[in-house]
């Protein structure tokens, strides 16, 4: 291989690095809402989050854990970031590469959480982080207010079927 | 494995008690009397809802230096006193976080703001849990009826975080509106983004 040759190999590798990153979804409420109501035999390990929130930033990787432990089950890690939408391409597709998150993230765009908090779940009372596991198909259903560790993740995914 | 039972009773009790201790969304609703008080202001001096005889109610305001809503919400926060407070219903902010946990909210941190309203610690943070506040900003209208204090309103300022300039509904402004005429908030409960309370760890 000849050497310009060569270095445009490396070159559109590098530059073709990027899209290795996860494109971050910007959805509305109803959007989640349905996605969420599908009669689905899959458990939903949803995790709502924002790159400036501590706690959740801490617990990231359990749940990019969990995903890697149930790779081919039927289980579905979806990381909701609650930032604002217009720090998208500022702050959340940079943190997404950075931490090279595998696991869905999706950006909910909503300025009002009081017209769509109650919908998702009552128990919610707006603190993040936030983690919903629902399984539409047993209709079973946990909510945890708090940061979770890799144990408490595990322990709570037990419950529902895979 | 008989032997080994006491053990999984412990962990068992480990796992719930773990659960059990953290605060849960209990706490006060609309309608219920809020207990008093005695906090730290961060002149050093002691705060009771008590103190203040002419005080028709309070904006009783559960927040911190850390939270980036709660700096969000600041000056709206110093707003709200500058409008209520002369109409009988001044601010009272309360920092509940632990700063082992938050470092930027120890009290010589607190000790930094300038506001014209009480800003208290809450250190054995008794009193978030006592309100059921969980996250920062977390905020409760009181009226006083007699010499109690009646929970009248529970949640967010407005519907807008991130700028106060495209807030369409000041939830709190709403509710402040029909109180001072005598009438129950028609949205007397609200929800919104915040920091997790940061607890003390056990």
């Amino acid at each position: 291989m000849s050497i310009p040759k060569s270095i445009a190999l490396a070159a559109s590798i590098l530059l073709s690095a990027p899209t290795f990153a996860q494109n971050v979804a910007v959805v509305k409420f109803p959007e989640l809402q349905k996605r969420l109501a599908r009669p689905s035999d899959t458990t939903y390990v949803v995790n709502f989050w924002a790159t400036w929130c501590a706690p959740c930033v801490k617990e990231l990787p359990g749940f990019e854990q969990l995903r890697a432990a149930n790779a081919g089950k039927k289980v579905k890690v979806l990381l909701i970031s609650m930032d604002y939408a217009s720090q998208l391409d500022k702050k959340v597709k940079p943190f997404v590469k950075q931490r090279g998150l595998k696991s869905e993230v999706l950006l909910l765009n909503e300025s009002d959480p009081n017209s769509w908090m109650d919908k998702l779940d009552a128990k919610w009372s707006g603190a993040l982080p936030f983690t919903l596991i629902v399984n539409n198909k047993t209709k079973q259903r946990a909510t945890f207010e708090q940061e979770l560790s890799q144990a408490e993740l595990t322990a709570a995914l037990q419950k529902f079927p895979k | 494995m008989k032997k080994l039972l006491p053990y999984f009773t412990l962990c068992f009790a480990l796992l719930l008690s773990s659960f059990i201790a953290r605060p849960t969304a209990d706490g006060y609703q609309v309608g219920d009397k809020a207990t008093d008080f005695k906090l730290k202001n961060i002149d050093g001096k002691m705060v009771s809802l008590a103190d203040d005889k002419t005080a028709k109610g309070y904006i009783v305001v559960f927040t911190c230096n850390t939270c980036p809503f709660a700096k969000a919400y600041e000056s709206r926060i110093v707003d709200l006193n500058t409008k209520y407070s002369p109409k009988g219903y001044p601010v009272v902010a309360i920092n509940p976080n632990d700063p082992a946990v938050a470092p930027g909210d120890s009290y010589a941190d607190m000790q930094k703001k300038k506001y014209a309203f009480p800003y208290l610690v809450d250190e054995s943070q008794q009193v978030a849990r006592t309100y059921g506040a969980t996250r920062t900003p977390h905020l409760y209208v009181l009226t006083r009826q007699g010499n109690d204090f009646v929970v009248s309103y529970i949640g967010a300022i407005d519907d807008n975080s991130e700028d106060a300039k495209l807030v369409k509904t000041k939830y709190v402004e709403n509710a402040m509106t029909e109180i001072l005429a005598g009438k129950p908030a028609t949205t007397n409960s609200t929800k919104a983004i915040g920091c997790t309370i940061k607890w003390k760890r056990a």
